[in-house]
């Protein structure tokens, strides 16, 4: 069974077509690098997904149906993580906040939510962020903590929304190699989007290519190449293949590592008006 | 002290304000949200000016307008109550027209220091009692959003994603953020609101990092301060809402300073 699909789907978020015509299938226990530049529709192909965004046209479904928001089957890690820079919140009860966060009524913890809290940071190699407030912790461990409660309630399909953004490179591998291992073990389809291909050729099953309205879904050998890419990014591209490593390069520039400086930037700059 | 009527009405009603102020500033403060909270307050002045040019008492006013403002700024979200410029230009413009109602209501004018810096020693049963059926009202319905509250506060994108309704959770949160500030107002004035609502939940998340420990902490600390600044007028003669705003930076501070002595002795 496909997990999600896209038959000819056309997402507009404001006034901006951001996805037209879209068609792809992603198939059960997948392992997907959502790649393109900014802008190519990364995030809003996750909300869509998630149902916060209907379709404009085409059919789109989840689990074979339509999505529908509060989807307990879907673990999500969003992108714009607004962690107020000051919040003194245990790693245990920023989790327990979002077990039945949707629902009226006073906050409470069971002894049966605590522990699956304990095992699923087990999981993820981050058992001590339990006890730690957040303000504490450092960018690899909040994010190891967004990724233990993406993996709460053993969902079947995960989105993560550029989970690698503030984690330098070590963390980065990190990171990759713990979503690779729970997800392989409890066959969960993931996807994963990403600025940089070369950290996920390893680990990807198929790539999800974003760009120009358009995307392309397919082994990394058909989809990262000259011809689809430049279609894309809507310029000239040449793909050049290294020691095992791909450079996606415009004009003699690398054009994922400029759109990530670029990218860092741009978040660095949200944060502070966030103050 | 407790001789005098004045004293006993007041610690009643410095009581069940400190508590309700408590409660709901620990959420303002984990929302980053202090600043809505201060402008909130402002406008309430302008409520309340134009009660009294009414004929109505202040507090209906106070609650009219925070509670208009608290919806509209819950409903704008995010375009307005995060932007501290678009909250600075309308909590500005609300201080004007309490002063143009004062101006057109002369009499009134010795009330004019009353709301601007409270006056809980003039608190009668009346009073009290309205006090604190707000006071009910107010935590019941804090009570009732709690749980999506804290994860919207905490996660707002995964929130949404889980059903929660942001612009419901937000602009009713800032309704209770209205009416905590009304009470508030009733004991130290609008222009010190934060001493109870904000000094004490910002202490209490520096003590402590559970939920319910900084909730107790938070309400144990705005009563402890509000009764010891009521005490403290008492023998001293000063004015209580200086007595409160006193012992709020006070305590504020302190926590600074243990844990940087902490932090030395662990460094």
């Amino acid at each position: 069974m496909s997990i999600v699909t896209f038959d000819r789907v056309t997402l507009r978020v404001g006034h901006r077509k951001v996805l037209s015509d879209v068609g792809f299938k992603v198939e059960i226990g997948e392992f997907i690098g959502v790649l393109g530049p900014n802008g190519a529709g990364k995030t809003t192909l996750m909300r869509a997904i998630l149902g916060l965004l209907p379709a404009e046209s085409g059919t789109l479904t989840v689990f074979g149906q339509a999505p529908h928001c509060g989807n307990s089957a879907i673990g999500y890690l969003p992108q714009l993580r607004t962690v107020l820079p000051d919040l003194r919140v245990r790693g245990l009860d920023f989790i327990a906040s979002s077990l039945n966060g949707e629902r009226w009524g006073l906050p409470s913890v069971s002894r049966r939510d605590r522990n699956m809290i304990e095992k699923t940071l087990d999981a993820v190699g981050a058992r001590d962020l339990a006890a730690r407030p957040l303000s504490d912790m450092s960018g690899g461990e909040r994010q190891r903590l967004l990724l233990a409660q993406a993996l709460i309630g053993a969902p079947k399909l995960l989105l993560l929304d550029e989970p690698l953004i503030s984690l330098d490179a070590r963390h980065q591998e990190v990171a990759i190699d713990v979503v690779r291992k729970v997800c392989r073990e409890r066959k969960i389809t993931v996807l994963f989007s990403a600025h940089e291909l070369n950290q996920l050729l390893g680990t990807l099953d198929r790539v999800l290519y974003l760009g120009n309205g358009r995307a392309v879904l397919g082994n990394v050998d058909e989809v990262v190449t000259a011809p689809v890419l430049s279609k894309l990014y809507g310029t000239d591209i040449q793909v050049l293949r290294a020691n095992g490593h791909i450079f996606v390069m415009s004009r003699g520039r690398d054009v994922e590592r400029a759109d990530h400086l670029h990218d860092h930037h741009h978040h660095d700059h949200t944060h502070g008006h966030h103050h | 002290m407790f001789a005098y009527e004045f004293m006993t009405n007041a610690f009643a009603a410095a009581g069940i304000v400190a508590v309700v102020s408590g409660l709901v500033g620990y959420f303002l403060v984990m929302r980053g949200q202090t600043f809505a909270g201060h402008a909130l307050s402002h406008i309430g002045f302008a409520g309340a000016t134009g009660a009294g040019l009414l004929g109505l008492a202040p507090l209906w006013g106070l609650l009219a307008f925070t509670l208009a403002a608290g919806m509209v700024m819950g409903a704008l979200s995010e375009r307005i109550s995060n932007r501290d410029v678009a909250i600075g230009v309308v909590l500005a413009l609300a201080l004007g027209f309490g002063l143009l109602f004062l101006h057109y209501y002369t009499s009134f004018a010795t009330q004019a220091t009353a709301l601007l810096f409270g006056n809980v020693l003039a608190v009668d049963h009346g009073m009290i009692a309205t006090l604190a059926v707000l006071g009910v009202i107010t935590l019941a319905a804090l009570a009732a959003i709690m749980r999506p509250l804290i994860f919207a506060s905490l996660q707002p994108e995964l929130a949404e994603a889980k059903g929660v309704r942001l612009r419901f959770v937000s602009t009713t949160f800032l309704a209770i953020v209205a009416l905590a500030v009304s009470e508030c107002a009733q004991i130290v004035g609008v222009l010190l609101v934060f001493t109870l609502m904000v000094g004490p939940p910002a202490a209490a998340q520096r003590i402590t990092t559970g939920l319910w420990s900084g909730l107790l902490v938070a309400a144990a600390l705005a009563l402890a301060e509000a009764w010891m600044g009521l005490t403290m007028a008492f023998y001293t003669d000063w004015p209580v809402s200086f007595c409160i705003a006193l012992l709020s930076a006070l305590a504020y501070f302190a926590t600074f300073s243990a844990r940087a002595q902490h932090a030395h002795a662990v460094g």
